[in-house]
């Protein structure tokens, strides 16, 4: 309760209130039909959660989030979904529906694992200095719906945008019990999800030359 | 020494960018220069022993690192001799000049990447580079470039990449309990982690190190997070298979032994080796039965490396030192046995042209050496002596058995048995059964080049089994010294 005696209100409202747009913006990426909206939608979170980094360095003046939220600028709201769309240009395929089970089951089992993963978080003893700890609850629960996402939809638009947002979840999880990172550290992390995101364009176009689509249902070759 | 290991950190990275932009013939022979400097310098620095530092300490090895450095220097050097001979079978839809610059241009980063994790002095960085390991090892599975290759190569990037987004957030919590004893701006560097463990947040760490074993463990190939091992395993060329079976699994588990290494200090041992037990109970329990059903060789292999990842953390559950000597053995002693079994399967495969078990027949008398040799790994891969793993494994169910866990360890041989029929089975079908109609093939070696990889694995395996050279096993009693209790 320390944190309600030294912080202005308004902050803590704030931030709280954009850690949840985080979340939303999740659950929205289970239920749109489109890959595009989709990527949209991933682009959308990753400027929220840029926003909470700017926040929190003006806020509680961290200089290196700054930076932090300059890259996560470049890379997550413009280049990945960049890299994906163009992937989607080149494909010309636009998935109906790659839901495997229907939609409100779906949100349903989201909205049970997210109160779970908030409910383990909140019996922990976390304190934080830059954001209310109900932020890494909330981050919990991003993780935890991104593994719905890549388990429920079987296409790999979907499965890419799901292991980018579970990455978003860490991030604001990181904002939330290490703001204090160091720069080096960070820098390195953007690295390899630039990587990953450039290997995971190859395998996903590999993926669409050999089988023409972007669905995974026909991946059950290899199994036993 | 800090000179050697900036060198050993540098040159096979260096070595890749170079096959890439150099003419293609370069590249096997670059590669091998590259891959023998780096044993050599991998061996200076063994010998030397002790604690290295360079690059103003982001680079710093001790005795645990080392070991897996060796490890990964050992099976850098026989896969790229292995390799040799197989690129230069290799039928593909590429030419084969441009595979084979794709190929060892690939095999040298991703050995650099495997040498890199154990190199670096923080945890963030060794989750950095195992997330690079991840994501090159990905695209080499995919070469072959066929379904079953880009099916594997899909899901092992998939799901590696979330198995390491949760190791990424035990990172962070890891890090978090740290700062709050050392203050925002230090980087996670381990050792200086490890002299305030004893004041973290047990709450916290316990929970950074489960997230660490499940994150982690997702690319050693622990149950029930192993699912893109055998499919990974048995699409990839060979060479890869090798090291990811032998090297990768094996530097994944040493991120997990960092985090062993603070956990059991700040919330006691008990709790880390429970933890260990279960996964590796798990693990060794489902691939000794899986082994017995497998159709495919490769895969076959790919589900004895869960049997031996399973191995592994069992013998750190147990709290008697010997046993974390024995493990650390086995990690040095599975990678050449297994290098040495995939050497002979992928010769197997390429003389049959199949990876079916039920299609290779008379190995043994149709590949006159490396057939023979074939055996001799299997027998190696199933602890009989005089090879390696039957030292290591001795050590481990020596260990258990001081640590008081008598029903564990008779469970774990159980197992390894039963394990053990299976495989066998397997390897007495394919080696000694008469030729099929139809399918028999003329005798004679594909490559000497594969062949000699295979001699030396064999080799080292019988030095390690039967007197392993002073310097290892200094080594293996220091790296052992600093898993142990310190307060």
């Amino acid at each position: 309760m320390n944190i309600l005696s030294s912080v202005p209100s308004e902050y803590l409202g704030l931030s709280s209130a954009l850690a949840v747009l985080v979340l939303l913006t999740e659950f929205a990426m289970l239920r749109v039909q489109f890959s595009r909206s989709q990527v949209k939608l991933y682009a959308i979170q990753s400027a929220i959660v840029t926003v909470l980094a700017v926040f929190i360095a003006v806020e509680r003046d961290i200089p290196g989030l700054f930076i932090v939220a300059i890259i996560s600028l470049i890379l997550k709201v413009i280049a990945i979904p960049k890299i994906v769309m163009r992937l989607l240009d080149q494909t010309k395929v636009e998935l109906v529906s790659s839901h495997r089970i229907s939609v409100p089951s779906m949100i349903l089992l989201a909205l049970l694992l997210g109160a779970v993963g908030m409910f383990v978080i909140d019996r922990l003893p976390f304190h934080s200095h830059s954001l209310p700890t109900s932020g890494l609850s909330v981050s919990m629960a991003v993780i935890l719906v991104s593994f719905l996402l890549v388990i429920f939809r079987s296409d790999v638009v979907s499965q890419a945008v799901g292991f980018f947002s579970l990455e978003n979840g860490v991030s604001m999880a990181s904002l939330v019990v290490a703001a204090g990172l160091p720069l080096v550290v960070e820098t390195a992390f953007f690295f390899d999800l630039l990587v990953a995101v450039v290997v995971f364009g190859v395998l996903m176009r590999v993926h669409h030359q050999r089988t023409s689509t972007l669905s995974t249902e026909g991946l059950n070759r290899l199994r036993g | 020494m800090s000179l050697i290991l900036t060198s050993m950190c540098i040159l096979p990275l260096l070595a890749s960018v170079l096959i890439l932009i150099l003419p293609p013939v370069i590249g096997k022979s670059l590669s091998l220069i590259s891959s023998a400097i780096t044993l050599i310098l991998t061996v200076t620095l063994v010998s030397h022993g002790g604690v290295v530092e360079s690059l103003y300490g982001w680079l710093r090895v001790d005795s645990l690192s080392l070991v897996f450095i060796l490890t990964v220097s050992l099976l850098y050097f026989l896969t790229v001799l292995f390799s040799i001979g197989y690129v230069r079978e290799s039928r593909n839809r590429w030419t084969n000049t441009k595979y084979a610059k794709i190929f060892f241009s690939g095999i040298n980063f991703f050995c650099w990447a495997m040498l890199m994790a154990p190199s670096v002095s923080s945890l963030a960085l060794v989750w950095v580079a195992i997330e690079i390991t991840t994501v090159i090892s990905a695209l080499l599975v995919a070469l072959d470039d066929t379904d079953g290759a880009s099916e594997a190569a899909w899901k092992y990037v998939l799901i590696a990449s979330m198995g390491l987004g949760i190791a990424l957030f035990a990172t962070i919590l890891l890090y978090y309990a740290g700062a709050s004893v050392l203050g925002n701006t230090y980087d996670l560097y381990f050792p200086q982690l490890l002299t305030v463990a004893h004041k973290l947040s047990p709450v916290i760490v316990r929970l950074a190190f489960v997230l660490a074993v499940v994150g982690f463990g997702t690319k050693v190939g622990f149950v029930p997070v192993h699912t893109w091992l055998p499919d990974a395993h048995s699409e990839a060329p060979t060479p890869v298979s090798t090291l990811l079976s032998g090297a990768l699994l094996a530097v994944s588990f040493y991120a997990i032994m960092r985090y062993f290494q603070v956990a059991i200090v700040a919330t006691g041992p008990a709790f880390p080796r429970n933890v260990l037990l279960a996964f590796g109970l798990a693990s060794l329990a489902l691939a000794a039965l899986y082994l017995a059903s497998q159709r495919d060789l490769k895969r076959l292999l790919a589900y004895s490396s869960i049997e031996h990842m399973g191995i592994l953390a069992i013998g750190m559950s147990f709290s008697a030192p010997i046993a974390v000597i024995g493990v650390l053995l086995h990690v040095l002693a599975h990678a050449l046995a297994k290098g040495s079994a995939f050497f002979g399967a992928g010769t197997l495969v390429k003389k049959f042209g199949t990876k079916n078990i039920n299609r290779i027949r008379a190995g043994v008398s149709r590949l006159p050496v490396s057939g023979p040799l074939f055996v001799l790994s299997i027998l190696a891969l199933s602890a009989f002596p005089p090879f390696g793993i039957f030292r290591s494994e001795f050590l481990i169910v020596l260990g258990g058995f001081k640590s008081n866990a008598s029903f564990v360890t008779i469970v774990l041989v159980l197992l390894i048995t039963v394990a053990f029929l299976g495989f066998s089975r397997h390897g007495n079908q394919v080696m000694f059964s008469p030729p099929l109609e139809g399918g028999d093939v003329t005798k004679g070696e594909v490559s000497y080049w594969m062949t000699t990889a295979m001699v030396l694995a064999l080799l080292g395996l019988v030095v390690l089994g039967i007197h392993p050279p002073q310097q290892v096993s200094t080594l293996l009693t220091a790296a052992a010294r600093e898993l142990s209790v310190k307060r």
